[in-house]
């Protein structure tokens, strides 16, 4: 089931098998759906054995860079020293992505079982899950869950009656887009601006108050719970060798039956759009599609034909990111589409790095100065330059984002840029 | 006093919140209190309670006063400006005072795309305000908001913790109304 629109690919749903549900909320109501099934499981397993079965399903980080989960988990210390934490990423900012919320909102404790397994795993002793502030209906839902949960023993002190304890807490973020970025989530966690750190000190090594810590997307950790109950084989019945699994999409723009859906890693790009979204509302052509959320190189509409997995989208030339395409259609003016982009970017770049602080600040006054008939025929060349000065040379890839699809737009809809400038 | 609340829920009540109550000292009474103690509970160094009581001065007052940023400064060990610089980083904190409904429009890309800007425009002109500015009665305070992760739901608006989805500038009336 997607949302909001059912669809027929009942075999297919995993994870969003209980959106809609009202009843899925509840513990009560959850436990009813066999939910809660998998921890004692997990707490009968050494966490060495559960990093082991993530690994062999094969499961990769769905916050967009898709590294893959059990290994990140093997990176933190296996002879703990002091304390660990799990961070669960719930800042879901990145323009085009709206999948998250569908899990807090629908199926809370789906996500706080996923988040104590990640916990034993990694040996934490508390999970702290950000959650970006605007989504104040649907973190009340998570917390209060949190808060039913604590009272009914799965989660604090003696879990169960294992012997093992973690801690949960729903911490809000205030409107800052590089609390995603998990260095600058663990800042922002702090107490601090949201501001990233250079890498090394990797997390699993010092991440937050100092300690190993592991930062896991929503999405990743919501999958964990029937992995531990139903075996690593069975989660890769779906999806591909390399990608395997399902995935949620959030399909923004033009599009017919715009939402969030659940599919298989692998289905052809074009089948999500034109089969799954049911193409433009009006029978317009399609003219361009950012697939992954606004940080990913802009396809062209006869560049659709390619299989959705991390590897699929990176050789069409993008990325897979967080599965979250924004389809235009034929009367887009791409300039202004850009130039929007843009300015997301420059008002949520963090400051510390000239490149992007200048640099997604000057792109943005550039396409809007294009856009209003001021621009030069060197301006083109100078957004080339801001690419190439603002690619690589940051500490987090927030100026790299805004590169991704100003970079494609100029590649491949220059005569637009062209048009505005002669004009 | 309101509810007591479980330590669990004291870094994630809702801050953005319509009763407005005037400006007043966050930890003088036992609520106040109560939430310092139980957000600082959570976490292994004090500092990380700033940003649960940057909220909760504006769930209580409706903004972050500079007082309020200095009360809380001194009740974490801070400085006051260091706790300046972190709550003007964060866009949700209110520096100022706001109308009673804080009216967000998604203008980002995906709402871009399906005409935000017409939204925005039409709540700005509903309202008689421009943009950030308290309406005369004290109601509405109207601004443009980056992703809002409501995206295939364009256009996406935030009144204060509520979301409202697939607005179109016809709709703007019957939400005013529907605000009291």
């Amino acid at each position: 089931m997607g949302y909001p629109y059912s669809h027929d690919l009942e075999t297919n749903t995993l994870l969003s098998r209980h959106f809609g549900d009202v009843e899925a909320r509840s513990l009560d109501g959850w436990k009813k759906l066999g939910g809660y099934a998998s921890l004692p499981k997990a707490l009968e397993m050494d966490p060495a054995q559960i990093v082991e079965l993530v690994k062999e399903s094969g499961l990769r980080g769905r916050g967009g860079a898709g590294f893959p989960t059990g290994v990140k988990w093997s990176f933190m210390p296996k002879e703990p020293n002091g304390p660990h934490y799990l961070c669960c990423n719930a800042d879901e900012s990145e323009p085009g992505a709206f999948k998250d919320r569908e899990i807090l909102r629908w199926v809370p404790h789906l996500l706080i079982e996923g988040c104590l397994i990640a916990a034993r795993a990694i040996r934490a002793e508390h999970v702290y899950i950000y959650v970006r502030g605007e989504f104040f209906p649907f973190s009340a839902i998570l917390r209060d869950a949190v808060v039913e949960a604590y009272e009914a023993g799965y989660v604090g002190a003696d879990i169960l009656g294992s012997g093992w304890s973690c801690d949960v807490t729903v911490h809000l973020g205030a409107g800052a887009y590089i609390a995603g970025e998990e260095t600058g989530l663990m800042s922002s966690l702090m107490g601090g601006r949201a501001e990233p750190w250079i890498k090394p000190p990797f997390p699993a090594q010092s991440g937050a108050f100092g300690r190993p810590t592991t930062v896991n997307n929503v999405e990743t950790l919501a999958a964990v719970p029937m992995i531990v109950s139903e075996g690593a084989a069975w989660y890769r019945q779906w999806g591909t060798e390399k990608s395997p699994g399902t995935k949620l999409w959030c399909c923004s723009g033009h599009l017919a039956r715009p939402g969030t859906y659940e599919l298989p890693l692998g289905m052809p790009l074009k089948d999500v759009i034109y089969e799954v979204c049911g193409g433009t509302p009006d029978g317009k052509a399609i003219k361009a599609v950012i697939p992954g959320g606004s940080s990913t190189p802009m396809l062209k509409a006869d560049e659709l034909d390619c299989e959705t997995t991390y590897e699929g989208m990176a050789a069409a030339g993008s990325a897979l990111g967080t599965a979250s395409p924004i389809v235009m259609n034929e009367d887009t003016r791409i300039v202004p589409a850009m130039r929007r982009i843009a300015q997301f970017y420059a008002h949520e770049s963090c400051g510390q790095c000239v490149q992007c602080r200048e640099g997604t600040s000057w792109t943005a006054k550039i396409l809007q100065r294009i856009e209003e008939g001021g621009g030069t025929p060197e301006d083109i060349d100078t957004l080339y330059h801001l690419c190439e000065q603002m690619t690589g040379r940051t500490i987090c890839p927030l100026a790299d984002s805004v590169v991704f699809p100003l970079r494609s737009s100029l590649d491949k809809f220059r005569d637009e840029y062209e048009a505005l400038i002669k004009r | 006093m309101k509810k007591t609340i479980h330590a669990a829920a004291a870094s994630s009540q809702a801050f953005q919140v319509a009763d407005l109550r005037p400006t007043e000292r966050l930890f003088d009474d036992p609520e106040g209190r109560d939430r310092l103690e139980k957000a600082v509970s959570r976490y292994p160094e004090k500092r990380a309670a700033l940003l649960p009581m940057l909220g909760y001065a504006q769930e209580r007052n409706g903004w972050v006063s500079a007082d309020n940023m200095d009360e809380i400064a001194e009740a974490l060990d801070l400085t006051p400006a260091y706790v300046r610089s972190v709550a003007t980083f964060y866009t949700m904190y209110n520096k100022h005072p706001v109308g009673r409904h804080l009216i967000q429009v998604c203008t980002c890309i995906s709402c871009h795309l399906l005409e935000a800007e017409a939204v925005f425009e039409r709540f700005l002109s509903e309202t008689g305000t421009r943009a950030g500015e308290i309406s005369a009665d004290g109601r509405y305070t109207v601004i443009e908001a980056e992703c809002l992760g409501a995206c295939g739901f364009a256009t996406a608006v935030q009144v204060n913790d509520r979301y409202f989805e697939n607005v179109t500038p016809e709709d703007v009336p019957a939400i005013l109304n529907e605000l009291d």
